[in-house]
C-alpha cells in the first residue's frame, strides 16, 4: 500500500469519526449551517479523494450521500429518516475503508446499488429545492478537482478560475471582513471543498481559509465571525503538528524511563558523598530529566474526548432503536489522559453508556409519571483528582431496583437470602459487578447478556482503576471510575515483609496506621484470625510475608506481631482490608518494567522496578492480593468448625474401599493379616535349606541369597519339613518373612481400629470378625537390608516430615503407604483431591503432597493447579504419581506445578524424589 | 591427534562453547547464546515463583531474571564460594544462569557430539542437547530454548 492511500485511510477514518458527531449534533439543530458546512465538507472532501485515487465504491458513496446532504443546504427540512440513511452510508464507507486496509489497497468488490438507490430516491424526494439546481451544484465541484489535478478542460461558465479562487483565498486569511466582501460575488459553494482533496500535494494554505468565506456566504454574522476564528486557529495548528507513529513515542518513552532510572542511581550515589562536584551537574541533569520525562508523557496524552468519539452515534442509535429520547452530555471531554489507559477505558465506557440508555433510563411514558422531563440525559464526565482521573457515568433514570437485585443474587445462588437481608442497599448494589450478573428482564440487543458489569470491572481493574456506583431510587444512578493518569509510572509506597522490600501502588492504599500495644489501635483476634478495629469496623488483617510465602519463622500465623507493627489499609474495589507489614519507608515514583515472561503468573505482581540504590524490587498487584485475601478470609471461617475437621480425618482414615489382605500365624495363635499386594510371592523352603551366615538365616533364592526376617524377635524356623514365608521383593532384593502358617486370602475393609505401640505392628483390626493384628511392613523391610529403603536416600530429615498421600486406589494406598512410613515420613492418606483440599483447609499441615494423577472428579493435574493458585499451599512441594509416564504426561505434569514425576511402581524413585523435594526446600530456607 | 588437529584436518563445522562448571559437572553453552558472563549481586527473590527461579536483579539497567542451575539439574544447593552467572537472551528478555563457576571457550566439531545416554536422568536428557567426549572428562551440552522453555507456566505471549 503506498504513503498517499495509507495516509488517506487514517485521515478518511478521522473525518468519518467527526462526521458521526457531527451529524448527531446537526440532526438536533437542524438550522444550523455551520454544522451542515463541516459535514458537507468531510463528506465532498472523501468523494473528491477517492476519485483522485481511483476507488469507485467509496466515490459513488459518498457522492449519493453529498448529494442528499446538499438538498438539506438548499433548505429539505432534515428528516430522522434522512440523517439515519446518512449515517448508514457513512457506516457502509468505513466498511469499505477497513476492508481497503486489509487489503493493502484493493479496493473491496461489492454492490452498494441498494444504498446508492435509497441515498438518490430520498434526494429526488426532497421538495423543496429546483431539480436544476441540484444537479448543478455537486457538478462544478467536481470539475474543479479535475480543474486542480490536471488543468486540461476550459472554464464553464459560473466556474472560477483557480488564480481568482487564490486571490480571493489570500485575501480572506488577511482580513476577515473583507473576505465577505471579496468572496460575495463569487458563486459560494464552489471554492469551498474544492482544494481540500489536492492539499497533500499543492498549497494548503488557502486550503483552510476557504471555510470562511463559505460561511461567510452562508450563515448569518454572528456564527461566521466565530467560525473564521476557529478554522484559522485550526489551520496554524495542523501546520505546527506532525503524525508520529505510536511505536515511535512508546520506544521515547521507554527510554526516558530508563533515564529516569539512571538519574535515580546517580542522585543515591552523590548522596553518599557529601561534597561531591558532580552535585551541581548532576542537579542539572535532574532537572532536565525531569522536564524531559513530562514533555515525553504530554505526548502520549490525549484528551479523553477521543474515547468518548463514537459515544454520540451509539446514543443516538440506541434511543431510536429503544424509543426513549436521550441526551448525551459530555463534561471535560479535554481532560487529558495516557493513551493507553484511554484505549483500555473506551470498551468499558461505552458498555456503561448503553447500560444507563438501557436501563438506567425509564421509557418517556414512565418518565412523565415521575415527573421527570421526557428526555432522559446521560452524563459523562471527566476530571482530574489527586493523579487519578475521575470519570463519571451518570443517568437520571429510576436507579437501581434493589429487590430485583436481591431476587437475582438469591437465584443465582450468589448469596443466601439470609445474607442479603442484612446487607446494605449500597452492598446490594455492589453485585451487579458480580460475574454473570444481568437484571435485564430480557434480553435486547442492547444488554443483558449476561456480560455485563463484571467485564467492565475487571477491565477497569486491569489497569489500576476502581469502580464505584451511587444509585438514588427514583433519582438516578451513577458510575465513578477511578483510574491512574498513565500506567507507565506509578506512585508507590516502599514496604518491607521479612526482610524484602516491595512496592504497593498508591492507588490502593487509604491509609496507613501504626500499631502498638499503647496505642488506640490494636490488633484483635476472633480465636486465630486477626482484626483490625479502625473507626468501628473489622478489617480483616494478613501479613504480607503470609500472602507471599516468605514468613520465615516456623508458623505462619505467628507472622503478625500484635504489639508493633504497620498496616496497610488497601482497598479494592469494594474489598477493605489491611496488609501488616515490617518497616514502611517512603513513596516513591517508579517506573513499571513489565515482569519476565517466566513470572507472568504470579498474579501478586504487577511488575518490577529498578530502585535508586540500583536493586530490584517487585511491585504488589492490589487485586492479587486481594483476591488472596478473600480465599483467606473464606478458609478462616472454615477453620473456626474444628469438629468437622477432626471428622473428617477420621473419614480419611477410614473411607477406604475393601482390599485382599493375607492372614497368616506367626508366634502366636491370633491372626495377623498384611495386605496381599505388597506379597511378592509365598514360598515354602525345605528346612534344610535355611543356611546361617554372619549371625542370620539365609536361604538361596533365585541365584541370591535372601535374608529371613522373624515377625517376633527370637522366633525361630521350624527344625523340620518345610517352612512357609512371605517373600517380599523390590528393585532386586528380596526378603522372607517366616511365618508359621499361611490362613487365609479375604477382602475385607482395612479399618485399624486401634493403633499399636508395639513395633512391626501397624495395628489391630477385625477381618472375619476376629482381632487381627495388621503387620507394618516398614519395620521388617529394614531388618533384612538395613538401607532397604535409604539406600543413599534415607534421611533424618524424613522422620520429622509430614506427607499427604491421595490416591483413589486403595490398593495403591496400601502399598506406598508403608513404604513411605519406612522412609520415616509422618504420612496421612486422601482417598481423593477434595478431601486433601478439606483437610489443608482446616489447617492440616503437610511437608509434601504425593498425589495420583489418574482420579475421578479432580484429577491429579487439576489438583495440582488448585494448589498451586493458592498463596498459602503454592510452596507445598507435590509430587505426582502416574501409571502413565510418557514424555507428554511428565510435560503436563510440569506445567500444572508438580515438582517430580514419579512413576506408580517405582518405589525407590519416589523415596528419591521425595528427598529431593525436602532438600530443595532447604535450600530456599538456607 | 589432539581435538583442535581433528577439526583442522577435516574442517568440519566448528561450535565454540563456553564451558561452565555446575555440582562439579562440565557443561556447555553455544557461545553464540551467551551474552555476557557476570557476579550476581543483590538478587531480589521473587516470592511465589518456581523454585528454579532464584529472583531477579539489576545488570546494567536491564532486569534479569536468575535462574539456579543446580536446582534446575535438582542438585544439592551450593555451599561456599561465589557464584557466577551467565547472561543470555531467549525470546527477547534477559536471564542469568547461576552456575559456579566458568571455565574456558572450547571449540568443537559439531559432528563429534554424542546423544544423550540413554540412561541419562530424565530431568538433566530433558535440557541436555548432547554430549561431548573430552580430554578426560564429559562436557554436557546445555538446550537454553528447552532449558528455559519449559520453566514456562504459561504458553509464551505473541510479543
Amino acid at each position: 500500500m503506498d504513503d498517499l492511500l495509507r495516509e488517506f485511510i487514517t485521515e478518511t477514518n478521522e473525518s468519518l469519526d467527526v462526521v458521526d458527531v457531527e451529524l448527531v449534533k446537526f440532526e438536533q439543530e437542524p438550522n444550523n449551517a455551520t454544522i451542515l458546512d463541516n459535514i458537507f465538507r468531510l463528506v465532498h472532501t472523501i468523494k473528491g479523494t477517492c476519485g483522485f485515487l481511483g476507488l469507485p465504491r467509496l466515490e459513488a458513496i459518498a457522492h449519493a450521500a453529498e448529494t442528499l446532504m446538499g438538498k438539506f443546504r438548499e433548505g429539505t427540512p432534515v428528516t430522522p429518516n434522512a440523517v439515519s440513511l446518512i449515517l448508514s452510508s457513512i457506516d457502509r464507507i468505513k466498511e469499505i475503508l477497513a476492508d481497503l486496509e486489509a487489503a493493502e489497497g484493493e479496493e473491496p468488490s461489492g454492490d452498494d446499488s441498494d444504498l446508492i438507490a435509497e441515498l438518490e430516491r430520498m434526494s429526488t424526494n426532497a421538495a423543496a429545492a429546483p431539480v436544476v439546481e441540484k444537479v448543478a451544484e455537486p457538478e462544478p465541484e467536481m470539475n474543479l478537482n479535475i480543474l486542480e489535478q490536471s488543468l486540461e478542460r476550459p472554464l464553464r461558465p459560473g466556474e472560477v478560475s483557480l488564480d481568482e479562487l487564490e486571490r480571493a483565498f489570500r485575501e480572506t486569511e488577511v482580513e476577515v471582513e473583507v473576505a465577505e466582501v471579496a468572496v460575495e460575488p463569487v458563486e459560494a459553494p464552489a471554492p469551498a471543498p474544492a482544494p481540500e482533496p489536492v492539499k497533500a500535494e499543492a498549497a494548503p494554505k488557502p486550503a483552510r481559509p476557504a471555510k470562511p468565506a463559505r460561511v461567510a456566504a452562508d450563515a448569518d454574522d454572528d456564527s461566521k465571525a466565530d467560525a473564521s476564528e476557529k478554522k484559522s486557529g485550526g489551520s496554524s495548528v495542523s501546520n505546527q503538528s506532525i503524525r508520529v507513529a505510536v511505536d515511535t513515542l512508546e520506544h521515547l518513552m521507554t527510554m526516558v524511563s530508563e533515564l529516569v532510572l539512571t538519574r535515580n542511581q546517580l542522585l543515591e550515589i552523590v548522596r553518599r558523598h557529601e561534597d561531591s562536584e558532580f552535585k551541581v551537574p548532576l542537579q542539572r541533569l535532574s532537572n532536565v530529566t525531569a522536564e524531559l520525562q513530562e514533555g515525553v508523557m504530554a505526548t502520549r496524552m490525549q484528551p479523553i474526548g477521543n474515547a468518548w468519539q463514537k459515544l454520540p452515534r451509539i446514543v443516538r442509535d440506541l434511543s431510536q432503536e429503544l424509543e426513549k429520547p436521550i441526551e448525551l452530555e459530555m463534561i471535560g471531554a479535554e481532560t487529558e489522559l495516557d493513551r493507553q489507559v484511554l484505549e483500555m477505558i473506551k470498551d468499558p465506557l461505552t458498555h456503561m453508556v448503553r447500560n444507563s440508555a438501557d436501563h438506567g433510563l425509564e421509557m418517556p411514558s414512565a418518565r412523565r409519571d415521575a415527573g421527570k422531563p421526557e428526555k432522559g440525559t446521560i452524563t459523562l464526565a471527566a476530571y482530574h483528582e489527586g493523579g487519578h482521573i475521575i470519570i463519571e457515568v451518570r443517568d437520571d433514570g429510576k436507579g437501581l431496583d434493589v429487590e430485583k437485585i436481591k431476587a437475582k443474587v438469591i437465584e443465582r445462588g450468589i448469596a443466601t437470602e439470609a445474607e442479603v437481608d442484612k446487607m446494605s442497599d449500597a452492598q446490594i448494589h455492589k453485585f451487579i459487578f458480580a460475574a454473570g450478573f444481568s437484571t435485564a428482564a430480557q434480553v435486547t440487543s442492547v444488554s443483558g447478556r449476561g456480560v455485563g458489569m463484571d467485564v467492565v470491572r475487571n477491565n477497569i481493574e486491569l489497569i489500576g482503576g476502581t469502580v464505584d456506583l451511587r444509585s438514588v431510587p427514583g433519582k438516578g444512578t451513577s458510575f465513578i471510575i477511578k483510574i491512574p493518569l498513565t500506567l507507565a509510572i506509578v506512585s508507590t509506597l516502599i514496604v518491607e515483609a521479612s526482610g524484602d522490600r516491595f512496592a504497593i501502588p498508591q492507588l490502593s492504599v487509604v491509609e496507613l496506621v501504626r500499631v502498638q500495644n499503647n496505642s488506640e489501635h490494636r490488633i484483635e483476634r476472633i480465636k486465630d484470625t486477626p482484626v483490625l478495629r479502625l473507626r468501628n469496623k473489622l478489617l480483616p488483617l494478613l501479613h504480607l510475608s503470609q500472602l507471599l510465602g516468605i514468613y520465615a519463622g516456623e508458623n505462619a500465623e505467628k507472622a503478625i506481631d500484635e504489639d508493633n507493627g504497620f498496616i496497610v489499609v488497601m482497598q479494592v474495589g469494594s474489598q477493605t482490608f489491611g496488609v501488616v507489614v515490617d518497616g514502611v519507608f517512603h513513596t516513591e515514583e517508579i517506573v513499571v518494567k513489565p515482569m519476565s515472561t517466566m513470572l507472568r503468573n504470579l498474579t501478586m505482581f504487577s511488575g518490577n522496578t529498578i530502585l535508586g540504590d540500583g536493586s530490584v524490587i517487585m511491585i504488589i498487584d492490589p487485586n492479587g492480593i486481594a483476591s488472596a485475601m478473600a480465599s483467606h478470609a473464606s478458609s478462616a471461617v472454615a477453620e473456626q468448625n474444628e469438629e468437622e475437621a477432626e471428622d473428617l480425618q477420621r473419614r480419611t482414615q477410614t473411607n477406604q474401599a475393601a482390599i485382599s489382605m493375607l492372614l497368616f500365624r506367626a508366634g502366636a495363635p491370633e491372626p495377623k493379616a498384611v495386605p496381599l499386594s505388597l506379597v511378592t510371592r509365598l514360598e515354602e523352603f525345605e528346612v534344610s535349606k535355611i543356611e546361617r551366615s554372619n549371625g542370620r538365616d539365609l536361604v538361596q533364592y533365585r541365584g541370591a541369597l535372601m535374608p529371613l526376617v522373624y515377625v517376633n524377635e527370637g522366633d525361630q524356623h521350624k527344625l523340620e519339613g518345610t517352612q512357609p514365608m512371605l517373600v517380599f521383593s523390590d528393585s532386586g532384593r528380596s526378603m522372607g518373612l517366616v511365618v508359621d502358617e499361611i490362613v487365609d486370602i479375604v477382602e475385607e475393609r482395612l479399618n485399624i481400629e486401634v493403633g499399636s505401640e508395639r513395633p512391626g505392628i501397624l495395628g489391630s483390626a477385625v477381618i472375619k470378625e476376629r482381632a487381627t493384628e495388621v503387620i507394618d511392613l516398614g519395620y521388617y523391610l529394614p531388618q533384612a537390608f538395613e538401607d532397604w529403603f535409604m539406600r543413599k536416600e534415607m534421611d533424618i530429615q524424613a522422620l520429622t516430615k509430614k506427607v499427604l498421600f491421595v490416591d483413589d486406589s486403595a490398593f495403591f494406598r496400601n502399598m506406598l503407604t508403608p513404604v513411605l512410613k519406612a522412609a520415616g515420613y509422618d504420612v496421612t492418606t486422601c482417598v481423593g483431591p477434595q478431601e486433601a483440599l478439606d483437610l489443608l483447609e482446616n489447617g492440616v499441615k503437610f511437608h509434601a503432597i504425593v498425589s495420583d494423577i489418574e482420579m475421578p472428579e479432580i484429577n491429579g493435574f487439576e489438583f495440582c493447579e488448585a494448589m498451586r493458585r493458592d498463596p498459602r499451599f503454592r510452596n507445598i512441594p507435590i509430587l505426582a504419581l502416574s501409571a502413565m509416564v510418557t514424555p507428554a504426561s511428565i510435560e503436563r505434569g510440569r506445567q500444572a506445578g508438580f515438582d517430580d514425576y514419579v512413576a506408580k511402581f517405582d518405589r525407590p524413585g519416589l523415596i528419591a524424589a521425595l528427598k529431593d523435594v525436602f532438600s530443595g526446600e532447604m535450600g530456599v530456607a538456607a | 591427534m589432539t581435538v583442535l588437529e581433528t577439526n583442522v584436518a577435516t574442517g568440519g563445522d566448528m561450535i565454540q562453547y563456553v564451558t561452565v562448571v555446575i555440582g562439579g559437572q562440565l557443561f556447555g553453552l553455544p557461545i553464540s547464546q551467551v551474552h555476557d558472563v557476570f557476579v550476581p549481586e543483590s538478587v531480589t527473590r521473587v516470592p511465589l515463583s518456581a523454585p528454579e527461579v532464584a529472583g531477579v536483579l539489576n545488570l546494567r539497567g536491564r532486569i534479569v531474571t536468575a535462574i539456579d542451575m543446580r536446582r534446575r539439574l535438582h542438585l544439592p544447593p551450593r555451599t561456599e564460594g561465589t557464584m557466577m552467572a551467565v547472561g543470555i537472551e531467549y525470546k527477547h528478555e534477559s536471564y542469568g544462569l547461576v552456575i559456579d563457576t566458568v571455565g574456558e571457550v572450547l571449540t568443537l566439531q559439531a559432528k563429534s557430539a554424542e546423544p544423550n545416554p540413554t540412561n541419562l536422568d530424565k530431568r538433566w536428557a530433558e535440557i541436555s542437547a548432547g554430549v561431548h567426549r573430552l580430554d578426560g572428562r564429559l562436557m554436557v551440552i546445555l538446550d537454553v530454548a528447552r532449558l528455559l522453555g519449559s520453566m514456562f507456566t504459561e504458553p509464551m505471549a505473541a510479543a
